[in-house]
């Protein structure tokens, strides 16, 4: 039984996807658009110059950033909603550091060092918030989360109208950008950046050898399976559960981090780009592996760069590919639910 | 399980799913027509033009606009102006994306969306809000052989205080000074509380001088048409925070429109660029209420509720974007920033005038009247912006007498006395 079971998995995966796919043709075809057209326009949209190329991984390396950070969270059962927030306040606490020291004389290098640091003590210090609000408040991660993100919101609004304002504007188009020195050096004639490439790179080493050959992931892995077994083992759920929201954390402020210095080089109200939510889609979707969380990440960027065809092609909105990354998560998790009823319902008559 | 199993179970969800995608084509099989026609027509104008004699050249202009293309707001305006500027010189063809702002397009920048209108050929971008002010600077930088147009920008003002010049850059504006001091008079002459208020977007030196400009309109005509008592004249502006309501971001303008007419104003001139105040107008006097509304940057903003709109003061993006994409065809192209005003002749002529004002249904004919002749005003030279003016802060703004040049206009560094609501953000 179990030789099939590899191939049988991979098959549920594949018409998961499959059932997307005809989903979003369906709609499309009620938009009286080709299905055909529009996939091939979003392809086009990614691959066919090397600029949209790097562009989508532009996108692609804050979202694996966030999925990083989720991933463990996930594995430690907690659903980390608040990763938005986290994202936020690791841009703003970056931002704080560049206008710090941006007339400090100290070198860019130093500055950029600092800013990134600054980010991650932001994504740190708001994940811990929904942790104590967990542990000593007995508020559930998910509602902890999603009030700290909008008190997220409404301090970014507050600093880009206020204090961060340009001079004599008071508009939500953000902070004045900062000097290019100060932005990640990018490959020539790209907007890519070669630095938050390797930190992506990096973060899926460091998560994948984490959780697969270390003590910590595994009782991470232990706390988000089972608490009462963790704690039979000698394992301290919540001290396990707030290791996880630290580490989450600190890739929520990296994410943050590169926003601003390598993306947008100032703080914008929107400035996590709904990367925090994607990345909640992306992790539901990978299942605790990070390794898959490279392609189906570059898949979603892919949709978010590529979506831009459809409204010059076609005059399609191209919130059409929020509508397949969407679909594609909940054919996924249907069709998972399928496979594991199919599976335990065979699995029973064979245990009797 | 077996893999018999998983078909078992799959096959039949997959048919299901293949019958119903079969079933749409069958209607689709008449749908996709659109789809198919809209793919064929390019094509069928790309052959058309080939086979007269002397074929213009064709030239693809871009245009980035900050909100959606059918707004009947500001971006609807800059649409009609492409569509306009195809019209009236053979061979150009406009590309456009609309929504261009990070808060619906998030992870993307302006400069980048202007790379992929130059990836469908665009040879010439148009930037229509300064909210790109930054990505325009860097794309007019990255690519000196496109054209670029930054609309409302002051970059390439070599008088002005932010000149950087960029060969490939223009900085067209209209003098919707005016527009808004005719809207202001407008208010004035109908509002029977004396209480104008003015549903601001967000606060810069743009939003500052045209917001006073309709103040001075409004002032100008309570007093000499209405004849009535300057203290009994109350404006105040409140600002949303954007050009338009973005949930979450922003105030809610028609909640903010609300508040005015539940604390007794009667009539709300909107600075955004889309029509809650003229809609929020509509479900007031709907129960019973007298409010009326101005909307704002196109022609046809009134059409959504006729009987409360007192008319719209509007842009005109055509003749400007003719003459600019002229001089790209032609190679005459210099860069350089224009404010240009009103045909005096006629405000409404599409071909001449930057900005119009449409009078609307709700405006009395008495009012139109007095209104006519205020314009008429304005044409014979009549300049409000003249002293003895105030800012807001009490300080002297203009002395006896003295005329603003456009550089104070432009850069005017608060509301004027006599206004209510905020100059600057709060701190």
């Amino acid at each position: 039984m179990n030789k099939n079971r590899g191939l049988i998995d991979f098959l549920f995966r594949i018409s998961g996807i499959a059932a997307a796919l005809l989903f979003t043709s369906l709609v499309l075809l009620v938009a009286r658009a080709n299905p055909l057209e529009a996939f091939a326009n979003i392809f086009m949209g990614v691959v066919s110059t090397p600029i949209k190329i790097a562009d989508t991984i532009v996108a692609w390396v804050p979202l694996i950033l966030t999925t990083c950070g989720l991933v463990i969270a996930f594995t430690a059962g907690l659903m980390n909603i608040g990763i938005e927030g986290q994202i936020m306040l690791g841009a703003i606490m970056t931002t704080g550091a560049l206008r710090l020291l941006q007339d400090s004389g100290l070198p860019p290098a130093v500055i950029i060092l600092a800013g990134f640091l600054a980010g991650v003590a932001g994504g740190v210090i708001w994940a811990l918030l929904v942790g104590a609000l967990k542990f000593y408040g007995g508020v559930s991660e998910i509602f902890a989360g999603l009030g700290l993100n909008f008190i997220a919101t409404a301090l970014s609004l507050w600093l880009i109208f206020g204090p961060w304002k340009r001079a004599g504007v008071a508009s939500m188009s953000g902070t004045a950008p900062f000097d290019a020195a100060l932005w990640l050096p990018m490959f020539q004639g790209f907007r890519l950046s070669p630095w938050s490439l390797s930190l992506a790179i990096i973060s899926i080493v460091v998560v994948f050898i984490l959780m697969k050959f270390t003590v910590v992931g595994l009782r991470l892995k232990a706390v988000g399976k089972n608490t009462r077994a963790a704690i039979q083992m000698g394992i301290s759920p919540s001290k396990y559960m707030l290791l996880s929201f630290i580490l989450c954390g600190v890739f929520a402020g990296l994410t943050g981090a590169v926003q601003v210095l390598g993306v947008y080089h100032r703080l914008i109200p929107s400035i996590s780009s709904g990367y925090g939510f994607l990345g909640l889609l992306v992790a539901m979707l990978v299942d605790y592996q990070i390794i898959w969380a490279v392609p189906v990440a570059l898949l979603f960027a892919a949709l978010n760069i590529g979506g831009i065809q459809l409204p010059i092609m076609m005059k399609l909105d191209s919130t059409l590919s929020g509508v397949m990354q969407s679909s594609l998560v909940f054919f996924f998790l249907i069709m998972g639910g399928v496979r594991k009823k199919l599976q335990r319902k065979e699995e029973k008559p064979s245990n009797e | 399980m077996s893999i018999r199993k998983f078909f078992k179970v799959v096959l039949p969800l997959m048919v299901f799913a293949l019958l119903l995608a079969a079933c749409a084509p069958a209607a689709a099989a008449a749908e996709p027509a659109p789809a198919e026609e809209a793919a064929a027509e390019p094509a069928a104008e790309e052959a058309a033009p080939a086979e007269e004699a002397a074929a213009p050249e064709e030239f693809t202009f871009g245009i980035l606009m900050v909100g959606v293309y059918n707004n009947k707001g500001w971006d609807q305006a800059h649409y009609d102006a492409g569509l306009y500027v195809e019209e009236q010189i053979p061979g150009t063809k406009m590309i456009y994306i609309d929504k261009v702002n990070s808060s619906d397009r998030p992870g993307t920048t302006a400069a980048q969306l202007a790379e992929e209108l130059v990836a469908q050929g665009a040879k010439l971008v148009i930037f229509n809000s300064d909210d790109m002010k930054d990505s325009a600077i860097e794309f007019a930088a990255a690519h000196p052989e496109i054209y670029v147009i930054f609309s409302t920008g002051d970059t390439q003002w070599a008088e002005g205080a932010n000149y950087q010049e960029f060969a490939n850059m223009q900085n067209p504006m209209g003098r919707m000074e005016y527009g808004k001091m005719i809207a202001g008079c407008a208010a004035a002459l109908t509002s029977e509380t004396g209480k104008i208020g003015y549903l601001g977007p967000l606060i810069n030196d743009e939003t500052r001088r045209l917001t006073s400009a309709a103040y001075l309109g409004a002032k100008y005509c309570w007093e000499k048409y209405a004849a009535k008592d300057p203290a009994d004249l109350t404006f105040e502006v409140n600002w949303i925070g954007f050009w338009f309501n973005i949930p979450g971001f922003t105030s809610d303008p028609s909640q903010v429109t609300d508040d005015f007419f539940n604390s007794g104003y009667d009539v709300v001139i909107s600075g955004i660029d889309t029509t809650e105040a003229l809609v929020e107008a509509k479900k007031f006097a709907d129960g019973g209420q007298n409010v009326f509304a101005i909307p704002y940057d196109y022609m046809g903003a009134c059409e959504q509720a006729p009987e409360v709109c007192l008319g719209v003061p509007y842009f005109n993006w055509g003749p400007a974007y003719k003459a600019a994409i002229q001089q790209a065809i032609d190679g005459s192209w210099t860069n350089g920033w224009s404010w240009n005003g009103p045909d005096w002749s006629d405000i409404n002529n599409l071909d001449t005038s930057a900005v119009g004002f449409v009078k609307g249904d709700a405006l009395s004919a008495d009012n139109a009247a007095k209104l006519d002749e205020f314009i008429a005003e304005l044409a014979g030279g009549l300049n409000l912006w003249t002293g003895p003016l105030n800012l807001q802060d009490g300080s002297a703004y203009l002395a006896d007498g003295e005329v603003a040049s456009d550089y104070q206009v432009w850069y005017l560094p608060q509301l004027l006395e006599g206004m209510k609501g905020l100059s600057s953000a709060a701190e």
